[in-house]
């Protein structure tokens, strides 16, 4: 009675054969992220020391550390964040929340995914056009977090609209239902309920905007500036563009310096996730339905 | 078909008027053409079987048609003699209808803050009163002894019933005049249902309540007037117990409560 059939043999053996199909894949996707780790932990971590995180760049770059391009990613990062994180949120906040249900709002929410795939070259041109020259920022920090700002707004408001979505909708009407406003819901049941995803999601998409290189060497980053920067009108330097400059501008660079370099540059998008990754877990813990 | 059961002389001022209303949702019309009036503390029950536009009743009501994308509503509603299209904020609207819907929904916090939000909302800061109103609320909604010893523990981690009370408290934490349920007891077991409906017939002595539900029986435990819903239409409104003990005037209401269809 409880024998297995032809049938129920072979769905068993079709079922393991697919398992073993997306293993492979999972298997390929990991292999390169594990290589390259790999190869940059054995080329450049010898190099690696607190001297060489602390100290500016000597002999034309081929010696020294990398301490002002350290500051000025930091610088970079950071101002970025400031800047689209509150714009972000609050575009996503209208997007989700108040926003009819109209061909416009479909129109906005199509530019948006797309404006995601716009290439960071021609955010770099839109910076330097719009806040080198119009604003006259000049190429500084501001100038360069803005436009980074621009390239991750995209990313950051569909994270937040994720994280808004993501609360049923039976809160708000039950909220509404009360002759709560809609901005008492989003204040006290919707932001409540998503703020873990949406601060884990932004600082997630904006820490990748550690590695862009084009649209910051137009608009702030320096070649080599063995200053830190005072303010948010100067220049600076910065990890990504100083690992190109060394890679491919400079001679007799030693060829444990673009490795360590891009190490510690891999080193801080990853402990900026591992923060974030763990914030989400602790706001996970507590979540409330 | 509406006539002479609908608005009946003598209703110098029926709490809820409702004249013509017609609702759509895009091409798709959920409900057409009703006129009834509901009584100042009366229980006014609703019947009908799923699709007949008893939830967009309630939801053209406390005009949460304004918060749906694609709900129109045609025709005038009077609340206590005010079009409800008039009033210059439907928040202070809402606040004097407590809604209950079907699937219970605890809001992700306290069972105190569950209950005392609306009121601090609207202004209430006073510890000691809010206290009271949450003690109240809970009491009416029989949830008061099985909760009193844990108000600070989440809303949502209660069972399916306590949620529901939680939710039929929260509806009452405004004092509302008017008490929307819809379906409340689907989530309920049959205990506390009567426990509730004990509440529901001390309650309308204050409060005026139209009560949804798809059971005929439960209608008839409670409603004073029932009205008859079928596919967005009003078949009739009459006495309860003229509905269910007397021929109904329709032969298609008369089906239903005795349960030859729907």
């Amino acid at each position: 009675m409880f024998e297995a059939t032809e049938l129920n043999i072979r769905n068993h053996k079709v079922e393991r054969l697919w398992g073993l199909l997306f293993l492979l894949m999972t298997v390929l996707l990991i292999l390169p992220v594990l290589v390259i780790l790999g190869v940059l932990v054995y080329k450049g971590g010898p190099i690696i020391s607190v001297d060489f995180l602390f100290t500016e760049p000597k002999d034309g770059m081929t010696a020294g550390g990398i301490f002002p391009a350290l500051v000025g990613t930091i610088w970079l990062v950071a101002v970025a964040l400031l800047a689209s994180v509150p714009v972000g949120v609050a575009a996503a906040l209208y997007l989700s929340e108040y926003a009819p249900d109209n061909w416009l709002t479909r129109m906005i929410n199509l530019a948006i995914i797309n404006l995601a795939g716009v290439p960071s070259i021609v955010h770099a041109l839109f910076g330097v056009g719009a806040f080198v020259l119009f604003f006259r920022f000049g190429t500084s920090i501001l100038a360069a977090s803005l436009t980074l700002a621009i390239m991750t707004l995209p990313v950051v408001i569909v994270a937040t609209r994720e994280s808004l979505q993501a609360v049923p909708h039976a809160f708000r009407e039950a909220c509404w239902n009360m002759g709560a406003s809609r901005w008492q819901t989003i204040r006290h049941v919707v932001l409540p309920n998503s703020i873990s995803g949406i601060l884990t999601g932004v600082i997630l998409e904006v820490s990748r905007t550690a590695g862009e290189t084009a649209p910051i060497m137009f608009t702030g980053a320096a070649f080599f500036l063995p200053f830190l920067p005072q303010s948010v009108f100067d220049q600076t330097m910065a990890m990504s563009l100083h690992l190109f400059v060394i890679s491919t501008q400079v001679p007799g660079v030693p060829e444990a310096m673009p490795f360590g370099v891009a190490l510690v540059l891999i080193g801080m998008v990853l402990a900026m996730n591992a923060v974030s990754i763990g914030f989400r877990m602790y706001l996970r813990g507590k979540k409330k339905w | 078909m509406v006539g002479q059961t609908a608005s009946q002389p003598g209703d110098a001022r029926p709490k809820v008027a409702v004249r013509n209303l017609t609702i759509r949702y895009g091409q798709k019309i959920a409900l057409q053409d009703v006129s009834l009036d509901i009584r100042e503390n009366e229980i006014f029950g609703i019947i009908g079987p799923a699709n007949s536009g008893k939830t967009s009743f309630l939801r053209a009501l406390n005009r949460m048609d304004l918060f749906t994308p694609g709900m129109r509503v045609d025709g005038t509603i009077r609340f206590d003699g005010r079009d409800v299209d008039k009033w210059r904020n439907v928040y202070a609207l809402r606040r004097h209808i407590g809604v209950v819907f079907p699937l219970p929904v605890g809001l992700p916090m306290t069972i105190y803050d569950n209950v005392s939000l609306a009121p601090r909302l609207s202004g209430v800061k006073k510890k000691a009163v809010l206290d009271e109103i949450v003690e109240r609320c809970l009491q009416r909604a029989a949830l008061w002894d099985e909760v009193k010893d844990r108000l600070n523990s989440l809303g949502s981690l209660l069972s399916g019933g306590q949620q529901q009370r939680l939710t039929i408290a929260r509806a009452l934490s405004q004092d509302p005049d008017l008490l929307l349920l819809d379906e409340f007891s689907i989530a309920i077991d049959p205990v506390t249902t009567m426990r509730i409906e004990d509440v529901l017939k001390v309650l309308k002595e204050e409060v005026t309540i139209v009560l949804v539900t798809n059971l005929v029986q439960q209608a008839r435990r409670l409603a004073d007037r029932t009205a008859f819903f079928l596919m967005g239409e009003l078949v009739e409104v009459a006495d309860t117990e003229d509905l269910f003990t007397r021929k109904a005037s329709d032969e298609r209401t008369q089906a239903y409560v005795e349960g030859r269809f729907g």
